[in-house]
C-alpha cells in the first residue's frame, strides 16, 4: 500500500467516524423534550434536560416535543344556559406534553392532540354552560352595582338576581372535568377561561330593544323630574311673590294705620280744646273750598251776613 | 492524438507553506471571530443556549460567546415598551394617527356586563418582558397567549358591573382591577410579562342603542334647561318684588310722615288761632266769618238777594236756564 492509499483510508474512515458521531448525538433546546424510538419503538423515558445527548447512530431516532406551555384556541360554540338563552361561548386553555411517551404513542403530534382537546373542552363547556343560568356564566360575584342617577331612577331586575357559582367556577368546572380526561393522551391540562360570550343574534336584538326601553324609560324620567322641577321653582316663585308682596302690604298698611291714629290723637288733642269752635273754622274753610265762580247763591235778606242791609241798627 | 497534448509547462508560483499555513490560519480565525462576537442593544437582553441549554444572558454591549453554533443567542427585547391593542387595530401611526376596526378587532370589543347588556370596549394594554427566560421558554407564542389573557380578564370584570359603571362611573376602576388581575394571571402563568398600564379607551354601547344613551344625555341637559329657566325667572321677578315691596313700604312711611306733620301743623295752627279766639270770641268769631265772606263772596257770580217778605219772586227765577247756560 502506497501512502497515499494509506492516506485515503485513513480519511475515509475519520469521515465515517464524524458521520456516526454527528447522528449518535442529539441536541434538546429548552423549549423541547425528545423520546427516543428505535425502529419505530421508543426507549426509555422522556428526555427533558437541555442540552447535548447521545444515542444508538442511525438505529435510534430521536422525536421532538414541546416542553413549553401550549395554547388551544377553541371555536365558538352556540350554547343555549339553563334559562334557555342562547350565547356564543368562547374560550382557551393552556396545556402541555406532561407525558411524551404517551402523548406519542396515543396522538402521535399536536395536531391529533388539538383536535381531542377541541372534543374534550368544547364538551365540557357544553355540559357546563348548559347546567346554569346566564348571568352565572356572565358574572363572578354578588357585588352590588354602583348606581350611577340615572339607573337608580329605574329598577333592574338582572342586577338583583343572586349568583351561586359565578363564571370563575364555571371556567374551573369545565377544567376540572376536562382535565380528568387529558392525562389518558399524556397532556396536563393547566386552565379553561372562558374568553368570550355574546348573545346570538336573534337574542342580541332582543337585548338591544330592552336596552333602548331602559333608556328610553331613564330619558323620559329625565324629562318628566325636569318638568317637575321648574314647576316646583315657579310654585316655590310665587309662593315667594305672594309673601313679598303681601308683607309688604301689611306692612304699609301697618305704618299708615299708625300714623292715621296719630294723626287723629294729635287732631282730637288739639280741637277737643273747643269742638263748637273748631266745627265753625272747619266750616269756613270749607266755605272757602266748595263755593266757586259756578254756585248760585240764593240769600235771604234776613241773614246775618245781609242784615245790615236792611238796617244799621244795632240790635 | 497524444501529440495534441503537449505537457503544459505551468509553474506554481513559488509560495512557502508556511505562508499558505497562516494564511488559512488566519481565515479561520476570522470566521471563528466573527461567530463569537455579538453586540447587544440597550434595550434588549441577549439569551445564550450552549446546545440548546440556557447557560447565561448578556446585558447591552459587546460580548463574546462560542462559535460554530456551539452557543446561540436570542435577543429578547426588555426594555421596550411593547402594546397590544383591542377592539381595533392602528393603520397608520403617527402624530394623527389612524385607526380602523376590523371584523376580529370588533369581536374582541363587544362583551356582555353583568346586567346582561351588551358593551363595546376598546382598550390597549402596556407590558415589558420582564423575564426573558421566561418568555422565550415557558410558554411557546406568549404574545398570543397574553392576547387570550387579556380578553378573558377584561370581559370577567365587565361582566361583574352594570352597563352603566363601565360606560360612566367604573372606567378608570375597571380598567385597574383588569390591570392587577392581568398582572397576577401573568405572574401565575410565568410568562415573563409586566403589564404597565390597561387603558379603557372608547366605551360605548353597541351601535343600535346608542342613539337611546345619547337621548338619556339629551333629557339630562333638558331638566337642566327647564331648571335653569325656572331658576332664572325666579331671579328675575322675586328681586324686582322685593324692590316693589320696599317702595310700597316707603311710600307707606312717606305717608305716615306726612299725615303725622300735617296732623302737628293743623293742630298748632287751631291751637293758636283758639289761643287768640278764646280771648276775644264774639269778635274773632265775626271777624273770621266776615273774612270768609269776603273771600268767597266776590268769586261768586250769581248772586241773588231774596227779601224774606217777598216770597214769590223765587217761582220767577228761571233758575233752569241760568243752568243750562
Amino acid at each position: 500500500m502506497s501512502a497515499t492509499t494509506k492516506g485515503l483510508i485513513l480519511t475515509g474512515i475519520v469521515l465515517v467516524g464524524l458521520l456516526v458521531l454527528v447522528d449518535a448525538v442529539y441536541v434538546v433546546s429548552e423549549t423541547n423534550q425528545v423520546i427516543i424510538t428505535q425502529f419505530g419503538e421508543p426507549i426509555g423515558g422522556a428526555v427533558t434536560s437541555a442540552g447535548l445527548h447521545f444515542k444508538a447512530p442511525f438505529i435510534q431516532k430521536a422525536n421532538y416535543f414541546e416542553k413549553r406551555w401550549l395554547e388551544w384556541d377553541g371555536d365558538p360554540n352556540q350554547i343555549p344556559t339553563r334559562d334557555k338563552k342562547y350565547i356564543w361561548v368562547d374560550s382557551y386553555a393552556r396545556w402541555r406534553i406532561s407525558d411524551p411517551l404517551v402523548f406519542f404513542q396515543r396522538v402521535r403530534d399536536e395536531r391529533g392532540a388539538q383536535s381531542r382537546l377541541d372534543d374534550i373542552i368544547d364538551g365540557e363547556t357544553r355540559n357546563a354552560i348548559a347546567n346554569y343560568d346566564l348571568n352565572e356564566v356572565v358574572r363572578s360575584s354578588n357585588r352590588e352595582f354602583e348606581l350611577t342617577e340615572e339607573i337608580a331612577l329605574i329598577e333592574i331586575p338582572e342586577a338583583i338576581a343572586k349568583i351561586n357559582i359565578g363564571r370563575e367556577r364555571i371556567a374551573q368546572i369545565i377544567l376540572e372535568s376536562a382535565s380528568k380526561i387529558t392525562p389518558q393522551f399524556g397532556v396536563e391540562l393547566k386552565d379553561v377561561r372562558i374568553k368570550r360570550i355574546n348573545y346570538v343574534d336573534e337574542v342580541q336584538h332582543k337585548v338591544f330593544d330592552r336596552m333602548i326601553a331602559e333608556r328610553k324609560r331613564i330619558a323620559s324620567k329625565y324629562r318628566s323630574e325636569g318638568d317637575g322641577k321648574s314647576a316646583e321653582i315657579r310654585g316655590q316663585k310665587e309662593k315667594e311673590l305672594k309673601r313679598i308682596q303681601s308683607e309688604a302690604y301689611r306692612k304699609a298698611q301697618e305704618i299708615k294705620g299708625k300714623a292715621d291714629a296719630e294723626a287723629t290723637r294729635i287732631y282730637a288733642q288739639a280741637y277737643s280744646l273747643d269742638p263748637e269752635f273748631y266745627q265753625f273754622m272747619k266750616t269756613l274753610e270749607t266755605y272757602r273750598q266748595s263755593l266757586d265762580s259756578e254756585t248760585w247763591l240764593l240769600l235771604s235778606s234776613d241773614s246775618e251776613f245781609l242784615k245790615f242791609l236792611r238796617t244799621s241798627e244795632k240790635k | 492524438m497524444k501529440g495534441d497534448f503537449q505537457p503544459i509547462d505551468f509553474k506554481l508560483p513559488k509560495i512557502k507553506v508556511s505562508v499558505v499555513r497562516a494564511i488559512l490560519i488566519g481565515i479561520v480565525a476570522v470566521i471563528l471571530l466573527i461567530g463569537s462576537i455579538y453586540q447587544v442593544s440597550p434595550e434588549e437582553i441577549g439569551v445564550i443556549l450552549r446546545f440548546g441549554k440556557f447557560v447565561r444572558t448578556a446585558d447591552p454591549g459587546l460580548h463574546f460567546k462560542l462559535p460554530l453554533g456551539i452557543e446561540r443567542l436570542t435577543k429578547v427585547p426588555v426594555q421596550r415598551q411593547l402594546k397590544l391593542e383591542f377592539g381595533f387595530r392602528t393603520a397608520r401611526p403617527g402624530i394623527r394617527s389612524e385607526y380602523r376596526v376590523t371584523p376580529e378587532a370588533a369581536r374582541e370589543a363587544i362583551m356582555l356586563t353583568g346586567d346582561l347588556n351588551v358593551v363595546v370596549v376598546e382598550w390597549i394594554v402596556q407590558y415589558k418582558i420582564k423575564d426573558a427566560y421566561n418568555f422565550l421558554f415557558k410558554l411557546r407564542n406568549p404574545e398570543d397567549t397574553f392576547r387570550y389573557m387579556n380578553e378573558a380578564v377584561v370581559r370577567r370584570i365587565v361582566g361583574d358591573n352594570s352597563v352603566d359603571e363601565v360606560i360612566t362611573i367604573g372606567r378608570a376602576r375597571i380598567a385597574n382591577e383588569a390591570k392587577e388581575e392581568l398582572q397576577h394571571l401573568c405572574d401565575l402563568y410565568e410568562i415573563g410579562i409586566d403589564v404597565n398600564q390597561l387603558i379603557f379607551q372608547d366605551v360605548n354601547p353597541p351601535d343600535p342603542v346608542k342613539p337611546s344613551f345619547n337621548d338619556v344625555n339629551e333629557a339630562i341637559q333638558e331638566k337642566e334647561r327647564k331648571i335653569n329657566e325656572a331658576w332664572s325667572e325666579y331671579n328675575q321677578e322675586i328681586p324686582r318684588a322685593a324692590g316693589e315691596a320696599e317702595q310700597m313700604i316707603r311710600a307707606a312711611e312717606g305717608y305716615a310722615t306726612e299725615r303725622v306733620n300735617r296732623a302737628v301743623g293743623d293742630a298748632a295752627l287751631f291751637s293758636s288761632i283758639y289761643r287768640e279766639y278764646a280771648r276775644a270770641p264774639l269778635v274773632t268769631r265775626k271777624r273770621l266769618y266776615i273774612e270768609t265772606l269776603n273771600d268767597v263772596l266776590p268769586k261768586i257770580k250769581k248772586k241773588v238777594i231774596v227779601d224774606e217778605k217777598l216770597k214769590n219772586i223765587l217761582p220767577l227765577l228761571n233758575l233752569g236756564e241760568e243752568v243750562k247756560k
